[in-house]
């Protein structure tokens, strides 16, 4: 797991063009499966929200023509697939799909991200906050996830979505250990 | 010197310790903790299998209780010091007195450590934790040059840890009262300087105004880097001008200092960032252990590494070189 040292990459606006036009029944038949194996394999992933159960959230890649809607029902968790979103929400969060992919596998820092402008929260914070770090502690690969559904195209699936993704920082092979030379006992 | 590291989460642990940590520091759930943000932190359960973790790999876990207890509620601050010390924490951070006295004498065998928060910034306080309550260690406030750290360290004969990256506070920690002046909340007793609850982002045209309570912090435009909603980082407009009239939004970096903190006898090293991601604290400790390793072997320390996941995307030495002076 490393961090990008660049902004994380957006579609190119061909392919946001080309994929206007397709109904998003697939793509929601998808990402419930997505969710579901997520959630079969982090049952207590959202346990850290607390108060914050129940909430929704707006996800809006902007290099895409669709968002999603992530209840977070602490019995029955969904996403749902849109055109765009609805009023109503308590919380959204917006950027390039590979920021929110990348943020949500715990490839990039959300405050980094903040930072850099390169996505936007709007809403209620505390709640965003929540679902980060519940997301972030749970440490998930939804691409892999994704993809172990794609059966015999699994591997044409991570190819395709993970080139999405900005390249590794220089160092990202295993760094330096511990001199245990410079650590004392304290008893 | 030790690299000490932060952790808001179990998997965040994890990562510091595969990344090279020497000890993590962490906190429980409730507002005993200073970072006591919305889905961080530790049940004592949680605490209990990231110090069996830790341990396996050589390394130790410090708990932050590091608020000052609410009178007439003192026992949550009481049990987490049992919890902690249950879970097998190395050390205990304090900051406040009273509770400091109470793990001296219940718990006399616990290792304590002066936290930031309690802003002992000169030998005779110093010593005055060490001899009334036996601590071994200070967390020095931000607000210190090189040159009095190396003076502190030769009169107080404590063991000295140091901030080298992270958010800056721009007053001495535990005693700022920006947060509590603009929402009822503080750090210091809550656990949240300007707590999200608070904080309102709003987009208008490709500009991001932030807002806390009733101020509004900052207003960034189109590439301009943001910051934290935080009063003591806002922008604002005076008879004189305008721009960040108390601090500007950067991160400590003092990766460059390390030479200079080893030659004054600073013990240990501290990454600040529990509420960040383990993205973010993954990076930090490998590079910084990098660095350690550069000023072992006598090579050159890579500067300004870090930059793109610093508050503002800029870096300071802050008050170890007081240029301002």
């Amino acid at each position: 797991m490393t961090i990008s040292h660049t902004p994380a990459g957006a579609f190119p606006p061909l392919i946001t063009l080309a994929l206007r036009p397709l109904p998003l029944l697939p793509l929601q038949l998808f990402l419930s499966a997505v969710l579901r194996r997520i959630l079969g394999q982090h049952p207590r992933m959202f346990e850290r929200l607390g108060p914050y159960a129940g909430r929704s959230y707006g996800l809006a890649p902007s290099d895409l023509p669709f968002a999603f809607v992530l209840h977070t029902a602490s019995t029955a968790p969904t996403i749902t697939v849109v055109r765009s979103l609805p009023p109503g929400l308590d919380a959204r969060i917006s950027g390039p799909f590979s920021a929110l992919i990348g943020m949500a596998n715990g490839n990039y820092d959300g405050d980094a991200l903040f930072f850099s402008r390169t996505i936007v929260v709007e809403g209620d914070i505390e709640a965003v906050l929540a679902l980060r770090n519940a997301v972030d502690d749970a440490d998930l690969n939804i691409l892999h996830e994704g993809a172990a559904l794609l059966g015999p195209l699994r591997q044409f699936g991570e190819i395709l979505l993970t080139r999405r993704k900005s390249r590794p920082a220089p160092d990202g092979g295993e760094g330096p250990s511990r001199s245990d030379r410079s650590v004392r006992s304290w008893n | 010197m030790e690299l000490i590291c932060p952790a808001g989460t179990p998997s965040s642990l994890r990562a510091a310790v595969d990344a090279g940590a020497d000890a993590i520091y962490c906190g429980f759930r409730n507002e005993t903790n200073a970072r006591n943000f919305p889905g961080l932190n530790f049940s004592p359960e949680e605490l209990a299998d990231g110090v069996a973790y830790a341990h396996r790999k050589g390394v130790k876990v410090l708990v932050a209780i590091n608020t000052f207890p609410r009178a007439g509620a003192i026992e949550l601050w009481r049990r987490a010091v049992g919890d902690a010390l249950g879970a097998g924490a190395d050390a205990l951070i304090l900051c406040d007195i009273g509770l400091m006295s109470y793990a001296a004498e219940r718990y006399p065998a616990a290792r304590l450590h002066v936290s930031v928060q309690a802003a002992a910034a000169n030998a005779d306080a110093i010593r005055f934790y060490m001899e009334r309550f036996n601590a071994k260690r200070v967390v020095l406030p931000r607000v210190l040059s090189v040159s009095e750290i190396a003076a502190i360290v030769r009169e107080a004969g404590c063991e000295v840890e140091v901030f080298v990256f992270g958010g800056l506070c721009v007053m001495a920690e535990g005693r700022c009262s920006l947060s509590s002046y603009a929402t009822g909340l503080s750090p210091n007793m809550n656990g949240v300087c300007s707590p999200a609850s608070h904080v309102a982002y709003e987009e208008k045209g490709g500009a991001v105004v932030s807002r806390l309570g009733d101020f509004t912090i900052n207003k960034f435009g189109k590439e301009e880097p943001a910051a934290y909603p935080t009063l003591c980082k806002g922008r604002f407009r005076t008879e004189i001008s305008t721009g960040y009239i108390f601090e500007d939004p950067v991160s400590l970096d003092a990766a460059t200092l390390l030479p200079s903190l080893r030659k004054a006898g600073v013990t240990a090293l501290k990454i600040e960032g529990r509420q960040r991601s383990r993205a973010y604290i993954e990076n930090v400790v490998r590079s910084f252990r990098e660095a350690l390793a550069a000023l072992e072997n006598e090579q050159p320390i890579s500067e300004r590494m870090l930059e793109a996941i610093s508050e503002g995307q800029s870096n300071t030495l802050g008050a170890y070189r007081k240029t301002w002076r």
